[in-house]
């Protein structure tokens, strides 16, 4: 477990990060937590030459509400941060509850929510979850910010929409002010490992029907996916159509086989997952 | 006499916090790895890629251009420093097959992992990015990866200097085995797949050697639990004189006997460090380690019982299939066999037959793993006993209590022809199910079938036994074992009263300094805290067969007290001629030596070792010392026992299981310190439950370990565990001075069946009659579909 060597850059500024980023290109990475990226290092799996630490760039942390009535939550701003946030609790508990779920305690409190997006990682927990919310990340690269929909974010097996000199300075989340309810079925091996399946349940509920039902699926394909079949299949109707919906979860993924599960296992527990993640949300 | 807290006569039996714990928690270890020596330099190995593979050349030259680099060698650059190959101790038959087996391979890797080059580097770093730099060249020979498949008219060979993949067919048939199973009215058969686990010790390997400056003296520290067997096999290995080897194990963190070996890098590093004059260091990484430590278990077993019209036991038949890997490491061929004794478990019948296979495949080599062929024994028997039951339409209880041997029959001779000195089965089990609440949970099961509930509940039962406390020294050699099983202690009563125990046990988290201790503490009658322990350096503790198998206190503590015993029966000379008594009105308790009759006239035990020291005024016909030492070698194994009960919920949707409640009444015998004994139990039974439903070493078809790292290998930790709530009967054993029994590996030992029989009965009314290990939500859901395929 020793990495290549590398040179380590300190950033004390967004502009500064992204100052070393143009420097560097490709060689580049940014350690934003590093609970991904220094295993893969370890393992001699990534060797960049050069380090960018985003660790003492104070104004990406903490977490504020936009003009537009959202929350934006600072991209190094740490999971265990997130979970505690009064913000993030009030508006988006969904949020807090799915990033509870991220590895465990010393993850939590190391790794950051831009890190784990910017990673674009569709086994771990929060690319669901922003897919899902219809969140964003608002990226800032040498020409000024741009915001880029989760829908857009994810492209390809650990592969995002952000270009070599961007960094993720924010986190945008709707605040789901209203009837929601929520319920993360993170499927695992042992309590700190990533899911073998993962469905996150959003519903708003109406006069007892649902009005809007969001599915987010972890680890069902190379990039998070939303099961926009049994989305449609619900809204409207009543929490009575959650199970027959939910049988159409798998449709569009396209499940991995591994060792924990063969894709036909994977369809299988999505199904079962999405159906058990709707019913305790819309309970 | 010094004033104490506690009486010394009340130290055994009692739980005293460990000595050894205040520095390890505290993070002031002696780990091989935090050594530092001046002028150390850095070892990498360059490992092979491949399962298999001629090695058609190897250089170095670009490594030792890199910066820091000082040295690189290939296989062929060392063979001439090998006076043999890394040994086996455990030639099983005679006409056994062991490949050559050199610390870096020359012409031929044989495992993924399998060393073929080393740097030596100023820094770690340097060494691990010069490994890059040595180019190898591997000319790919096919991997044998499947036993069945090894065994094959025409198959691919492990290794192409053998004419077969069969290293040795060894085979046991007591009683009349064909009679047994031709007149039996039922008979049982199953196949069960022990799979291959990774043992995963906290402290990965690491070793330090310094080569000799004002004395010819060799210093080798390692991880390792086997400091004098090391120095005895390096010292073969690597022709330097035994004498002029020192061997150190410093605190060591679990091995699980993954480090009772004798590996590659510490020959390696010995070699090299006498090479190159200058101290060498090497520590594996996980993922290193995952390939180039031990791995255990593996088997496929084949195994048959054959039962009389009223379910009592006839006979059994055992076929083992066990992947011994690329390479016989220290006692590979000889773990099966530890459970050649232990398949007929607490049963009694007519006839056994055992065979054993040993099979050769390009894999990391396998090796003792807690429990070393008994886990393997008992999950096979108590699996089979619950499938039995389930044919006979019996209650598994009922089955079980028809055939074990009952309490008023000890000492009993088994039909593999061990005697089993003592044991209880009734009483543990008897508490085993009051604690867990049996019928209660038996009544839940029911509503839950009747139901139909989504989650359905099974009961696993697991009644063990086994044989440790390794090992009578004649039987040892029977069983063509390398060695004796004997240990040896020694004890010396300092000037002020103080106490040395030196011991040939290397504890490796186990607590020996604490129990030690406690039993010097009683036997001499000093205050606990007035007693040192050493151990684990071959210039210390200068003879010893270390610590595995659960001997330790069954044979290590026994030699202890003995040595103690010796101290006091010099030390009543003493008195009695300081007091002017006949030795024979000498009394001795608490440490104080008294005149029988005359209660003012005594002197303490510490008295007399100043006396002694002084050596003014001492008996004419002893030497003036009280130092003892003993050796001794038990006259039989300890076979500790109990009951263990699993209440599992398998969610039968997702086959997630998770364990409701897990009770666990064991019979080690006397305690020394109750809370030792709990710890290990607890973590025993975690392993075992790891091997159930988590860990699985997985190799693809062309031998690449795909479960290469923690992140793949699922160990369980804390979070994914139960309460286990244990407790105990105590059958004192019969066949040692102390009663005890050994508890290193009982809970491993008992649980895996019993988490097993509990998956397998909560989804028997599903058709499922077995579950593959681990028995992980896949495994599980695959069995349901399969039992769902078969009704359609």
């Amino acid at each position: 477990m020793i990495p290549a060597s590398f040179e380590y850059v300190r950033a004390n500024s967004i502009e500064e990060a992204i100052g070393a980023l143009q420097e560097h290109g490709d060689e580049a990475k940014l350690l934003a937590g590093g609970h991904s990226l220094l295993p893969l290092m370890k393992l001699r799996l990534a060797a960049p030459e050069v380090i960018v630490d985003l660790g003492r760039v104070d104004a990406l942390r903490g977490v504020c509400e936009t003009d537009d009535g959202r929350l934006a939550i600072g991209a190094m701003t740490s999971h265990q941060d997130v979970i505690d946030d009064d913000l993030v609790r009030q508006h988006c508990g969904v949020l807090a509850d799915v990033t509870a779920h991220v590895g465990d305690a010393q993850v939590r409190h190391r790794g950051t929510i831009g890190g784990a997006l910017a990673h674009g990682d569709a086994a771990s927990d929060l690319p669901a979850a922003l897919l899902a919310l219809d969140g964003s990340v608002i990226a800032q690269g040498p020409n000024g910010r741009r915001e880029i929909p989760a829908s857009e974010l994810f492209v390809d097996y650990l592969t995002t929409a952000l270009n070599d000199d961007e960094v993720v300075v924010e986190v945008r989340v709707p605040k789901l002010d209203g009837d929601w309810g929520w319920r993360y079925e993170k499927f695992s091996r042992v309590a700190q490992a990533w899911a073998i399946v993962g469905a996150l349940g959003i519903v708003k509920r109406s006069n007892g029907s649902i009005e809007d039902a969001r599915v987010g699926l972890t680890n069902m394909g190379t990039v998070p996916v939303r099961a926009a079949a049994v989305e449609q299949a619900l809204n409207g109707n009543g929490t009575d159509a959650i199970a027959d919906a939910a049988q159409q979860a798998a449709e569009g993924t396209d499940a991995p086989g591994d060792l924990n599960a063969t894709p036909e296992f994977r369809q299988h527990l999505a199904r079962v997952l999405t159906r058990r993640a709707l019913e305790a949300a819309a309970g | 006499m010094t004033a104490v807290d506690t009486p010394p006569s009340a130290n055994v039996g009692v739980t005293k916090l460990r000595k050894e714990d205040a520095h390890l928690v505290t993070g002031r270890t002696s780990w091989t790895d935090n050594l530092k020596l001046p002028g150390m330099l850095h070892v990498a190995f360059v490992r092979s890629p491949m399962a298999h593979a001629k090695v058609t050349g190897v250089d170095v030259s670009a490594a030792l251009e890199q910066p820091g680099v000082v040295a690189a060698f290939s296989g062929a650059d060392l063979v001439d420093n090998w006076s043999g190959g890394l040994p086996c101790a455990w030639p099983v038959t005679e006409d056994m097959k062991s490949p050559t087996h050199l610390p870096l391979a020359t012409d031929e890797v044989r495992h993924v992992g399998d060393a073929v080059a080393v740097v030596v580097a100023r820094s770690r770093y340097q060494a691990a990015d010069a490994v890059e730099f040595v180019e190898v060249d591997y000319d790919p020979l096919p991997a044998v990866v499947d036993m069945e498949a090894a065994l094959a008219d025409g198959s691919d060979l492990a290794d192409t200097s053998l004419d077969s993949n069969k290293s040795f067919t060894w085979q046991k048939i007591d009683g009349d085995i064909d009679a047994a199973f031709d007149g039996a009215a039922h008979v049982t058969t199953r196949r069960f797949i022990n799979q291959r686990l990774i043992p995963t010790a906290i402290e990965p390997r690491a070793v330090v050697c310094a080569p000799p400056r004002e004395t010819r003296e060799t210093t080798l520290w390692s991880a390792t639990q086997v400091p004098h067997i090391l120095r005895l096999m390096l010292a073969l290995t690597c022709g330097v004189p035994e004498h002029e080897l020192r061997v150190v194990a410093p605190d060591v963190g679990g091995g699980f006997g993954s480090k009772l070996n004798v590996y590659a890098e510490e020959a390696v590093c010995l070699v090299l460090a006498r090479k190159l004059g200058q101290p060498v260091k090497w520590t594996e990484s996980r993922s290193e380690g995952y390939q180039a430590t031990i791995h255990g278990r593996d088997q496929i077993q084949d195994v048959s019982l054959a039962f009389n019209q009223d379910a009592t036991l006839r006979g059994m038949k055992v076929e083992l299939l066990a992947d011994m890997g690329a390479y016989l490491q220290l006692v590979t061929p000889g773990v099966p066999l530890l459970g050649a004794f232990m398949f007929n478990a607490i049963y009694k019948m007519d006839a056994l037959s055992f065979t054993c296979h040993g099979i050769f495949t390009n894999k990391t080599p396998t090796d003792a793993y807690r429990g070393a062929g008994r886990p393997e024994a008992t999950f096979a028997i108590e699996r089979l006993i619950d499938e039995a039951a389930n044919e006979l339409g019996m209650e598994p209880f009922e089955l079980r209590e028809r055939n074990w041997i009952k309490h008023e029959e000890f000492p009993y001779t088994t039909i593999a022809g061990i005697e089993y000195d003592s044991g209880n089965y009734e009483a543990a089990t008897a508490k085993a199910k009051e604690l867990f609440g049996y019928d209660d949970l038996r009544r839940e099961q029911q509503e839950r079938r009747d139901r139909g509930d989504k989650v359905q509940l099974g009961i696993g039962i697991s009644t063990f036994t086994e044989m440790c406390g390794l090992a009578p020294s004649r039987v040892l050699g029977s069983l063509s074992y390398g060695a004796g099983g004997w240990e040896h202690a020694s004890v010396r009563m300092l000037p002020s009263g103080k106490v040395e125990v030196i011991t040939g046990t290397s504890p490796h988290g186990q607590g020996h300094v604490t129990a030690w201790s406690q039993i010097a503490a009683d036997a001499l009658g000093v205050p606990y805290e007035d007693v040192e322990v050493r151990h684990g350096d071959t210039a210390v503790a200068h003879k010893g067969m270390d610590t595995y198998g659960s001997r330790s206190l069954v044979v290590g503590g026994y030699a202890v007290q003995s040595a103690c015993d010796k101290v006091v029966a010099k030390a009543k000379r003493v008195a009695a001629h300081l007091l002017e008594a006949s030795e024979d009105d000498i009394e001795f308790e608490a440490g104080t030596f008294s005149v029988r009759g005359s209660p003012d006239a005594s002197k303490t035990i510490q008295d007399t070792a100043l006396a002694i020291f002084a050596a003014h005024d001492y008996p004419e016909d002893m030497e003036p010392s009280l130092d003892s030492d003993a050796t001794v070698d038990p006259e039989n194994f300890s076979y500790p026992h109990g009951t263990h009960l699993c209440a599992t919920e398998v969610d039968t949707e997702t086959g997630q299981v998770t364990i409701r409640s897990y009770v666990a009444v064991d019979d080690v015998g006397k305690v020394i310190n109750p809370q030792i004994v709990e710890g290990q139990v607890h973590g025993g039974i975690a392993q075992g439950v790891a091997q159930a439903l988590y860990e699985e070493a997985v190799y693809d078809a062309d031998g690449n370990l795909s479960t290469g790292s923690l992140l793949d290998y699922y160990v369980p930790s804390a979070a994914d565990l139960p309460h286990f709530q244990t407790d105990r009967t105590e059958t004192p054993a019969t066949t040692n001075p102390l009663g005890v029994k050994g508890v290193g590996e009982a809970g491993t030992i008992a649980s895996t069946p019993a988490v097993i029989n509990a998956v397998v009965d909560a989804l028997r009314p599903m058709g499922v009659n077995d579950v593959r290990m681990p028995a992980s939500p896949r495994n599980v859901w695959e069995a349901i579909q399969a039992a769902n395929g078969g009704a359609a």
